[in-house]
């Protein structure tokens, strides 16, 4: 019967909390979150500060909301009118941190078994058995946290959070400074316990990377609130505000005013405000006059050494190139065309171009790569 | 040299500061970790010991213990003598004269722990109880024994306090420092500073331990 229950039921976990912060020196900050999570994983995308840790402090109760119901299916966390907070011990949440807290004085082993107290010493062993090589770990089972490295110690977390069988998991950028093929080896053995078990996981990231590995389903925090879920792509390469374009990592936000709009030919006109150019991008329900701006990614910036000539590009901007920048494996060019661009180039481009700062350049720009951001 | 002196003097630093450690504890805890208010009253009144003179304290201990005061009344009752001027006096008196030796160190120590372990053992379900037994404690060890260190070295050197309220009855209440005192009044120099001496290579000793495991933050746990 209750494995029954089980299957039928959807864990569904819903917040609907305000919690007022007042720090001294800085303006107040409100969190005000309404949202509903689903089975899978849900991606808090956001810059740093927008309230991402917060709500999950709210959800796992290790802080109170001023006001609000937090419920999973029928079981109450908090109520705020009811006065009701479910003490963090019971809601059977596992939560791991950015700093991950793993306990300095006990082994890998010990680590692990911490929350399985409660269980009869041979399931106890049982779990721990099991879920040490699920995670890699089991070799390292004596050892101590501080003599594990960054990847281990991840590891060491989920596992120890896993291993009580949550009911709800919230990872608070569980895998930062770890490289990108170790990040992936990670969200393989996550996704991998996912499938047997799914539940609800939150999971924190201001890493556009890991927001597409992850990738099922977004949602922004700017400011104490949700500003837009939905697919990654339609989130977080449409942006509809500036500070989530800016943690969308969009590096040109250019102010412009929109001139016009040809809704026959599925576009409308924007004047760059710093430059003598309009650009012509995807029709929009902004009125004309309205101040916008617009949001291109520095990757989606086409680059040419002669003007260009029968495009589908709606979007060709005489202009200078002023600066080159190796960066890791990209080269980063800024080019001013009235306004200035900045534009992502392979290293070969650069050479077979013959690229110098100085050179007069052509930027070309889809009409869907400009995204209009409201103020 | 006064053995019994000596001998009594490490019985009642030993009493006092293995009851300071089960008082301190909790106290300690509920100062590091409450939210209330209030709790620099309560921490001014555990500082007072640090900045009163002996003798101040030493005299309520004495009005406190006598046949009028409230404790001494109470143990009047209950063990048919009073508490001034015996062994049991002179523990009470000096849980007060150190507490704050036990307390403060553990209250650092506390305060130092990252508070994302404490959270992380409530989430992993542990009760207060569990948390404080299996993380608190053992991350805290350095403060411990600087409490114990402390307070027992603090108890073993007292003068006022033991003046005031114990009195000098060898055996009973002439601790090494009041035995130094009696030397000095007799004209004795040599047996004076015999103890002194002694006293004072102890006190070095145990500092000593304090300040070097505090320096080198004895924990085998961290990286190498």
């Amino acid at each position: 019967m209750v494995a029954l229950a089980r299957e039928v039921t959807t864990p569904m976990l819903s917040v609907d909390i305000r919690k007022q912060f007042r720090t001294a020196g800085s303006p107040p900050f409100l969190l005000d979150v309404r949202e509903t999570f689903a089975p899978g994983f849900t991606v808090l995308f956001g810059p740093s500060g927008a309230g991402k840790s917060t709500l999950l402090d709210c959800i796992c109760g290790l802080l109170r909301p001023d006001a609000g119901v937090i419920k999973f299916n029928d079981e109450c966390f908090f109520d705020a009118a009811r006065r009701f907070s479910l003490p963090a011990q019971l809601r059977r949440i596992a939560y791991v941190f950015q700093s991950l807290a793993l306990f300095p004085h006990l082994s890998v082993e010990e680590n692990v078994a911490y929350g399985l107290s409660a269980l009869p010493s041979p399931e106890r062993q049982e779990r721990v058995e099991r879920i040490l090589p699920a995670f890699h770990i089991a070799a390292l089972r004596r050892r101590k946290p501080g003599e594990l490295s960054g990847g281990e110690k991840q590891r060491v977390a989920l596992a120890r959070s896993l291993v009580t069988q949550p009911q709800l998991l919230l990872l608070d950028e569980p895998l930062t400074g770890l490289d990108a093929a170790l990040r992936q080896a990670i969200l393989q053995d996550l996704r991998a316990w996912n499938a047997a078990n799914r539940i609800p996981i939150l999971y924190v990231t201001h890493n556009r990377e890991e927001v597409d590995a992850i990738g099922e389903r977004v949602v922004a925090v700017i400011n104490g609130r949700v500003q837009e879920s939905g697919a990654p792509r339609a989130v977080l390469d449409a942006p509809r505000s500036i500070a989530l374009a800016q943690a969308a990592g969009f590096e040109n936000l250019l102010h412009a005013h929109v001139v016009e709009q040809r809704p026959a030919d599925g576009v409308m006109r924007v004047a760059l405000s710093s430059a003598n150019c309009e650009l012509e991008i995807p029709l929009g329900t902004v009125p004309p006059g309205a101040a916008v701006q617009v949001a291109i990614r520095a990757g989606d910036i086409l680059l040419a050494t002669e003007a260009p000539r029968a495009l589908s590009a709606r979007n060709v901007l005489p202009g200078t190139l002023e600066a080159l920048e190796p960066r890791g494996s990209l080269v980063v060019a800024q080019v001013n065309a009235g306004a200035r661009f900045i534009v992502h180039l392979t290293p070969g481009a650069v050479r077979s171009l013959q690229l110098v700062p100085g050179l007069r350049v052509w930027l070309v720009l889809k009409s869907h790569s400009c995204h209009v951001v409201l103020p | 040299m006064n053995l019994d002196a000596l001998l009594l003097s490490f019985r009642l630093a030993a009493v006092v500061s293995a009851i300071l450690l089960v008082l301190a504890l909790p106290l300690a805890y509920w100062l590091a970790f409450t939210r209330w208010r209030g709790k620099f009253l309560l921490e001014s009144v555990v500082a007072l010991p640090l900045v009163l003179p002996p003798t101040v304290l030493g005299f309520y201990a004495l009005i406190a213990l006598g046949p009028r005061g409230p404790l001494g009344r109470l143990w009047l009752f209950l063990f048919g003598h009073t508490l001034a001027f015996t062994f049991a006096g002179l523990v009470i008196a000096s849980l007060v004269y150190s507490l704050p030796f036990a307390v403060q160190p553990l209250i650092a120590s506390f305060e130092s722990l990252d508070r994302r372990l404490l959270e992380a053992s409530s989430i992993l379900g542990a009760s207060r109880l569990r948390t404080f037994f299996r993380i608190i404690l053992p991350l805290s060890w350095p403060g411990l024994i600087t409490a114990v260190v402390l307070s027992f070295a603090h108890t073993l050197g007292e003068f006022g306090v033991v003046l005031m309220v114990g009195g000098n009855l060898p055996g009973i209440t002439r601790t090494v420092s009041i035995d130094i005192y009696d030397r000095v009044q007799a004209l004795d120099f040599a047996a004076a500073n015999r103890t002194a001496f002694l006293l004072l290579f102890i006190s070095f000793i145990v500092l000593a331990v304090v300040y070097g495991m505090n320096r080198r933050v004895w924990s085998p746990w961290l990286a190498k």
